[in-house]
């Protein structure tokens, strides 16, 4: 007699919904994440302990701002910039941010065209997205020169008030700008794939030789988009309040 | 991987949801224009921002669509945060006590 077969399949075809669906995936042997790519899974893991950077760098402004007797600078004054003879608060910032979330727009489109498999479209998509970024990046660096030359503010004090100022302002917009720098150049290597037509081909990636496909847009969107939404907190809690 | 499934939605909802995203942003610059002050600033400015970051996660980064195992696995760690703030908070009230009296010169 041979082995009998099992009929049941290692992953049963009808999923439970709900919390059903939640207890009965995390108690199922192999894989708790069902119909997650693993690439997805990594970069949502990599993006949890990003969080916890991020939020580190806002607890410890927070940590600072509340325990300085001196006066913290006004951002809205900081960041104001005189255009036509009048002065606009925030408005550069105002800009990033409207520059950041066009550009997570463009993302999500590039996305939603790659699962269509419309490679020009992602691939112009791609490119509209990584050139909203490297401009965000420009004006970053526009506003870190004219704080630096003009405001005279640095990492150990500025003139305006509390020295803590200084050092978040540049660990916190830095670290974020280093961020959207590396997106940048993920975007354009994906750019290149797309228009290469390495994810349509499926063939394997140089540096990992898995084979291509669609989903690593998404992927790389979950991280661009993660940029986006780390702005939203830093806008907020730096330049806002 | 075979199971996976793609995330493919109707373009329709994203353009939707970058508008929202564009409002949101300049309600929330506007909180700053018209100088909202005290209270009702900073409530203005968390709800807006945690509009914002909802609507990004959901339906930009796709997590109304993943399932719920996945879904409680990637949001719910990031609530420790919470306490987080909770301590730095305290630990800041305190600092900020010891420095005025230590800083303290007599009144001005």
């Amino acid at each position: 007699m041979s082995h009998p077969v099992s009929t049941i399949p290692i992953h049963s075809p009808v999923l439970e919904p709900g919390m059903k669906g939640l207890v009965s995936d995390w108690s199922a042997d192999q894989q708790s994440f069902k119909k997650v790519p693993w690439g997805k899974t990594m970069m949502w893991i990599f993006l949890v302990s990003d969080t916890f950077i991020f939020s580190i760098f806002l607890i410890s402004y927070m940590t600072v701002r509340m325990s300085t007797p001196d006066l913290w600078p006004n951002s809205s004054e900081v960041f104001a910039l005189t255009l036509g003879g009048k002065e606009i608060p925030l408005v550069l910032i105002a800009l990033m941010t409207f520059i950041l979330i066009t550009s997570s727009g463009t993302m999500a489109m590039a996305v939603n065209y790659g699962y269509r498999k419309d490679r020009r479209t992602t691939f112009v998509m791609l490119m509209i997205t990584a050139l909203l970024g490297a401009s965000f990046v420009g004006m970053q660096a526009f506003e870190w020169t004219k704080l630096i030359t003009e405001e005279g503010i640095r990492p150990w004090g500025n003139p305006l008030g509390a020295a803590q100022f200084g050092s978040v302002f540049f660990m916190v917009t830095g670290f974020h700008g280093t961020h959207v720098s590396i997106g940048v150049i993920l975007l354009l290597i994906f750019a290149f794939k797309v228009w290469r037509g390495d994810l349509e081909h499926e063939r394997p990636g140089f540096l990992t030789g898995r084979k291509g496909g669609y989903e690593t847009i998404e992927i790389v969107g979950l991280y661009w988009h993660f940029v986006d939404l780390v702005w939203v907190f830093i806008f907020a809690f730096f330049y806002l309040w | 991987m075979s199971e996976a499934e793609n995330q493919q939605h109707p373009i329709g909802i994203y353009l939707k949801i970058w508008l929202l995203l564009f409002v949101l942003s300049t309600a929330s610059y506007m909180v700053d224009y018209f100088h909202v002050e005290s209270y009702l600033r900073w409530t203005l400015i968390i709800v807006f921002m945690l509009l914002k970051a909802g609507l990004i996660v959901a339906v930009f980064m796709h997590m109304m669509w993943e399932r719920l195992a996945f879904v409680y696995a990637i949001l719910l760690p990031p609530l420790l945060i919470l306490t987080f703030i909770g301590i730095g908070a305290l630990e800041a009230d305190y600092t900020f006590l010891t420095r005025s009296i230590f800083f303290f010169k007599g009144a001005p």
